[in-house]
């Protein structure tokens, strides 16, 4: 299918350690298609971020990609040599990280850092560059940019930060970007600024987003589907709506309720017990298993294939059609 | 009569951020001054939960370390239980040191690595002579750990062998050993995943049924603080902005920063909300505007509120410091 952008299958990536090999993403199959924002979520040590540095190919090693394939636009990269992955990054792919600070070179003015980025994709000279970098500020809404560009990260606030990594992102017009809890460091009145910027960006460039974060209140308002991860392992995915309202995996139930909204008035919160499993310590059968309330043996000894259920999939032994009968 | 146990009058702390003396007088400087806390005034009353809600920079943390004494207070002064509190070490500050304990923000930062976790949490009772004999020590910290939803031989482990959930719950029942009526609890769930916050915040309002606490809640994360809180206070570059019942202040947010704030939440409930843009960002405390510090990002603002800072007047239930609240504006 055409429509598809980015398909990601059976992704695996394992980190050798003395103790043993750690695998940190399980068995991942995702797709995005052209101009949607797919959001994955999950607690601490999940994989959200693995799966995503999997993609660009920037895993830290010894960590490495063991087995599946990324595909982008119908062509495969997670095979590719370094040099020609660095190609990709940025002119194909851009990357949006949780600290605006580290991925802003401090000694170089903002005008610097973006028109070397732009030089680097697209064929423009300097004066070019330049002019491009001020409408590239303009567009994600940093005041008086002509002015603004000559300055150095430091001199700006965290939220406008954010902003420049946004234009920096995009500014060789990359087909996904990839926002890893992009405002995560940032305060709730400028989380939601950042938010519409790059909802905004990406909706009138056509860019796709995989947009990472423990935050189900911004997948729930920036998200088109998204994907819940356990312990490096798929539990559900499925459109943000259905997913929020009517969960299926026990997991995302658990974390659904043990969430205090603004609306609603519960006198408790709905708790999973105990936590994440360590990547050392995975149960067999289920990872959730053992904090599932649903739990049955079947679970203690298979792990579930994930399965569509309606326009979802699902990872749970509860929706194997087997089962019904 | 509502039974007060801490009253704040007025209470504001200004640090000292300039440069060392010798880089003052070479670059011809003026010291700088940064206010955190601005004549700050609120009471909480006993077995409630009052809520401190804002951005980083309004001063919320501030607040907490001077009322647990741990800095002193530039002017103004707080009074626990009818007894004022003084910086570290007087007399009158050992009396009430016990009945008031502290729960930090960073699991990882507030434990002792080479300590193990009964001596952790141990280290109150002997502090405070809570048990004479050993073995009545040794009896209280299990059941402590039992309390908070651990195990008795967990006593015998340190710090790094337990997850972020469960040093939060270390953390808690150090706080409880030393029986206290009222706990300061400083974004006790920020660090944590979700489902370990809902762990954290069911056991933490199970604590305060059994053993009556009051706390004093400190959170930057407002569904948090609406789900905890019995009152709420709104915080603003160091200034209390509104004050109101924890249902009334969402049903019925007064002061235009408090319904900014609200606005700007996501929330899973995406339907229907009309919310309006968010703008502009936290003014640099050291340099904060004129008159009322909300002024250049309020929809309202008008002439009085660039030279004149409005205070906390009554309204309705709670408390409004917003000239447009009080000119009928808004």
């Amino acid at each position: 299918m055409s429509d598809v952008l980015l398909s990601v299958r059976d992704l695996v990536v394992e980190f050798p350690t003395r103790r043993g090999v750690l695998t940190a993403v399980d068995r991942v199959s995702f797709d995005i298609r052209r101009g949607e924002v797919l959001g994955v979520v999950g607690e601490s040590g999940a994989g959200k971020s693995m799966t995503g540095s999997a993609i660009i190919g920037l895993i830290e090693p010894p960590g490495h990609i063991a087995g599946g394939s990324v595909h982008i636009a119908g062509e495969r990269i997670d095979d590719l040599p370094a040099e020609a992955m660095r190609k990709i990054r940025g002119k194909r792919i851009g990357m949006v990280f949780q600290d605006p600070l580290t991925s802003l070179n401090p000694l170089y003015t903002i005008a610097q850092q973006l028109t070397e980025t732009i030089r680097t994709h697209l064929d423009m000279d300097d004066r070019q560059a330049r002019a491009r970098a001020i409408e590239l500020m303009d567009e994600v809404g940093i005041p008086a940019a002509s002015r603004r560009i000559d300055d150095y990260p430091h001199q700006f606030s965290g939220g406008m930060r954010q902003r420049v990594v946004i234009a920096l992102a995009l500014c060789a017009e990359p087909q996904l970007v990839i926002a890893d809890e992009p405002t995560t460091a940032l305060d709730v009145s400028v989380q939601s600024q950042i938010i519409a910027v790059l909802k905004r960006m990406c909706a009138e460039k056509g860019t796709s987003v995989m947009l990472i974060t423990h935050d189900m209140g911004v997948i729930a308002e920036a998200a088109d589907r998204v994907a819940v991860l356990y312990a490096g392992r798929m539990a559900e995915i499925g459109p943000v709506r259905e997913v929020i309202k009517d969960a299926k995996h026990p997991y995302t139930a658990g974390l659904m309720g043990s969430i205090p909204t603004l609306m609603q008035d519960e006198d408790r919160l709905t708790q999973i017990p105990g936590s994440m499993p360590r990547l050392s310590e995975i149960p067999a059968g289920c990872a959730f298993g053992p904090r599932c309330p649903k739990v049955f043996d079947r679970c203690r000894t298979e792990q579930p294939a994930v399965r569509p259920v309606g326009e979802r999939e699902v990872a749970c032994h509860l929706f194997d059609p087997a089962m019904a009968q | 009569m509502t039974d007060m146990l801490i009253n704040v009058e007025n209470l504001s702390r200004v640090f000292d951020v300039s440069k060392p003396w010798l880089n003052r007088v070479l670059e011809n400087d003026e010291k700088k001054l940064l206010t955190a806390v601005n004549n700050v005034s609120f009471q909480i009353n006993r077995g409630e939960t009052f809520a401190l809600v804002g951005e980083s920079g309004s001063g919320k943390s501030t607040i907490a370390k001077l009322i647990v004494g741990l800095i002193g207070p530039s002017a103004g002064r707080i009074a626990f239980d009818g007894t004022e509190i003084a910086s570290q070490g007087s007399v009158s500050m050992r009396q009430i040191r016990s009945r008031l304990q502290m729960i930090f923000q960073d699991p990882f930062a507030s434990l002792n690595p080479r300590w193990r976790v009964r001596d952790i949490i141990a280290e109150p009772i002997r502090k405070f002579g809570l048990a004479d004999e050993g073995d009545t020590q040794d009896k209280r910290v299990e059941q402590l750990l039992e309390t908070v939803g651990l195990s008795a031989p967990d006593g015998a482990k340190y710090p790094h062998e337990f997850s972020g959930g469960q040093r939060q719950r270390v953390a808690i029942a150090r706080a409880l050993s030393a029986k206290p009526e009222f706990i300061v609890c400083d974004e006790p769930t920020s660090a944590l995943d979700v489902s370990v916050q809902a762990q954290i915040l069911n056991l933490m309002r199970d604590l305060q049924d059994e053993f009556g606490l009051t706390y004093l809640f400190i959170s930057h994360d407002l569904s948090v603080v609406r789900h905890m809180a019995t009152r709420i206070g709104v915080l603003y570059l160091g200034r209390l902005v509104e004050i109101a019942d924890g249902k009334t202040l969402f049903s019925d947010p007064q002061h235009p920063y408090t319904k900014m704030l609200l606005d700007a939440v996501p929330d899973l409930e995406m339907a229907g909300r009309q919310r309006k843009p968010v703008e502009g960002e936290i003014p640099n405390p050291i340099d904060p505007p004129s008159g009322c510090a909300f002024h250049p990002r309020c929809p309202l603002a008008n002439a009085r509120c660039k030279t004149e800072t409005p205070e906390l007047a009554a309204n309705g239930t709670g408390e409004v410091a917003c000239f447009a609240v009080e000119e009928g504006r808004a």
